[in-house]
């Protein structure tokens, strides 16, 4: 089952696993925090920014137009960011570590 | 968090949806160390509302992949859900509310997140009509999925052409069935947008195939066999086997009149969602608040303003200094577009319209009034929307001109 580490703004590290859906439900459903994901995963928030390792990044591609235009909402976004509702759970991503921005 | 020590006390929320979830959640981030209380009267576990006319409506999804929060993030913050339970008054001088089984539960802060209820008109016959469904709950949503299964050749009368009509008439089109939409205005989305959105929409859904009639005032509704026949007062009728009533809504304020809290058009709050009475906050659908930013007392139905609403309440609940001043925002998705609007456009004098060259459905609307920017809506165009967001927020003047100007790009530092 892909497994995907988030690292939240304190530090802590989180183990997910899951077999479908976006990186988005599966954070909530771990209980990340900072992801809120408040539109429900539609891309109209931005509430589920996410820094990927840059190591990682290969794995879940860059930001989609709309999506790279809504992380300008952030002050905290870089290259690797991207909105974690836009990556879906799949074996392309196993392996990866997402880090909540602060 | 302040010294004033909460261990030992209640936080009492009545209302667990994007309000009152986000809220509870928002308490613990801010210090609180009492008890959580959150009910419901809804017996499903909190879900998103949005999907109910988009995604959710057109799938065959269960709700989990919808839910707020995963049932165990409330048993990790110790927060107690009671759901399917109505709370049937607040005693604001006992400082204890009854539920509808008469036992009681006291608080030392109570929050109500109650948001609002559809608004049914008193239409001659809707009562006795065949499926016919308003759309709010998810309840709501299985009884239209179960008229409409299958949806091939079925005949779909969605009453109202405001964003839910809309949206539902764009789900209710992708699952097959034949949909009319009778607005009473002469356009949809009338109180909401510019009659060049309003056009958009319109041509939008008529491509799709589905029938938009404006000036359509329902006068009755037939039931004949296990269908129906919607008429209007010019004396046209629509044959319909599922009727979704979409016109609007009524604010849940009852309980809050009776406990005699200022109620106008919403529960009256200040800046930190207090309400007129102590100890007593109130936040999202339900509430009547002063916008700082557009100097306006304002209701707002979106979840923007829910979630804002509820991270203010939670801090100023546990003792922090804040205020209430966000700039609204919220988004519409029907078919392949995606319409995202930000501030207020009440007001406006003037409309610059910019289409993308050669990008489709690709435009944004712009709200002045005088040189002041008051809103965009942003069709297919994020762009549009985060830079009109910023020049909302920072108040820095836009060249008109230059955004008419589709040789100058969309970018912040050409348009200043
Ligand atoms: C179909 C649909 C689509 C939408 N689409 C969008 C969108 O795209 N974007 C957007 O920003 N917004 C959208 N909205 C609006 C958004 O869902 C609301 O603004 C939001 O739900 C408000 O949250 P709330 O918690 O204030 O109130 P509500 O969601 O109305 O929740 C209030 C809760 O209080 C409970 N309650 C009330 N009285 C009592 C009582 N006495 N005892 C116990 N429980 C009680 C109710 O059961 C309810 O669950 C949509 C709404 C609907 C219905
Ligand atoms: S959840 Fe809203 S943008 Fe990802």
């Amino acid at each position: 089952m892909p497994k995907i580490t988030f690292i939240t703004a304190t530090g802590e590290s989180i183990i997910a696993e899951g077999t479908s859906g976006s990186v988005m439900e599966l954070a909530k459903q771990y209980n990340v925090s900072g992801i809120d994901g408040d539109c429900g995963g539609v891309c109209s928030c931005a509430t589920c920014h996410v820094h990927v390792a840059p190591a990682d990044f290969n794995k879940t591609g860059a930001a989609s137009e709309i999506e790279a235009d809504m992380l300008e909402l952030d002050d905290n976004v870089i290259k690797f960011s991207r909105l974690c509702c836009q990556i879906e759970v799949s074996d392309a991503v196993d392996g990866v570590t997402l880090t909540v921005p602060g | 968090m302040s010294e004033q020590a909460n261990d030992a006390q209640t936080c009492v929320i009545i209302g667990a949806s994007h309000a009152g979830v986000n809220l509870a959640f928002n308490l613990r981030i801010a210090g609180w160390a009492g008890d959580i209380l959150l009910f419901d009267a809804d017996p499903e576990l909190p879900y998103h509302r949005p999907p109910l006319s988009k995604a959710y409506l057109a799938s065959d999804d269960g709700l989990d992949s919808h839910r707020l929060k995963s049932a165990d993030s409330y048993v990790q913050q110790q927060i107690t859900l009671r759901l399917g339970v109505k709370v049937s008054k607040i005693d604001p001088d006992q400082k204890v509310i009854t539920l509808n089984d008469d036992s009681v539960q006291s608080y030392d802060k109570l929050v109500l997140a109650t948001g609002a209820r559809p608004l049914i008109p008193p239409i001659p016959g809707l009562d006795a009509a065949n499926n016919c469904f308003p759309l709010r709950t998810a309840a709501d949503v299985e009884n239209i999925r179960e008229a409409i299964t299958p949806a091939g050749g079925k005949n779909v009368v969605i009453i109202g052409g405001g964003y839910i009509g809309l949206e539902t008439a764009a789900s209710m089109k992708k699952l097959g069935a034949n949909v009319t939409v009778l607005e009473r205005e002469d356009r949809v989305l009338a109180r909401v947008t510019a009659p060049v959105m309003s056009d958009f929409f319109t041509c939008l859904h008529k491509d799709n195939g589905v029938t938009i009639a404006i000036r359509k005032n329902v006068s009755a509704i037939e039931s004949e066999g296990s269908t129906n026949l919607v008429r209007c007062a010019d004396g046209s009728e629509y044959p319909a086997d599922l009727i979704v009533v979409g016109v609007g809504i009524r604010v849940n304020t009852e309980l809050a009149e009776a406990a005699g809290l200022k109620v106008h058009n919403g529960i009256q709050i200040d800046a930190t969602m207090k309400t007129s009475t102590d100890d007593i906050y109130a936040i999202g659908d339900c509430t009547f608040h002063h916008n700082p930013h557009y100097d306006r007392w304002v209701r707002l139905e979106s979840v923007q303003n829910a979630v804002d609403q509820a991270k203010v309440a939670a801090k100023a609940i546990c003792g922090e200094v804040v205020v209430y001043d966000a700039i609204p925002w919220f988004w519409s998705d029907q078919y392949d577009v995606k319409l995202q609007m930000v501030g207020l456009s009440e007001g406006y004098d003037e409309v610059v319209v910019r289409h993308e060259i050669g990008e489709g459905h690709k435009f944004s609307a712009w709200y002045f009034k005088g040189d002041t920017l008051l809103a965009v809506d942003a069709v297919n165009n994020a762009k549009a929307y985060v830079i009109g967001t910023r020049f909302i927020k920072s108040g820095d003047l836009i060249n008109k001109g230059k955004l008419a100007d589709l040789g100058v790009g969309l970018k912040p530092a050409t348009l200043g």
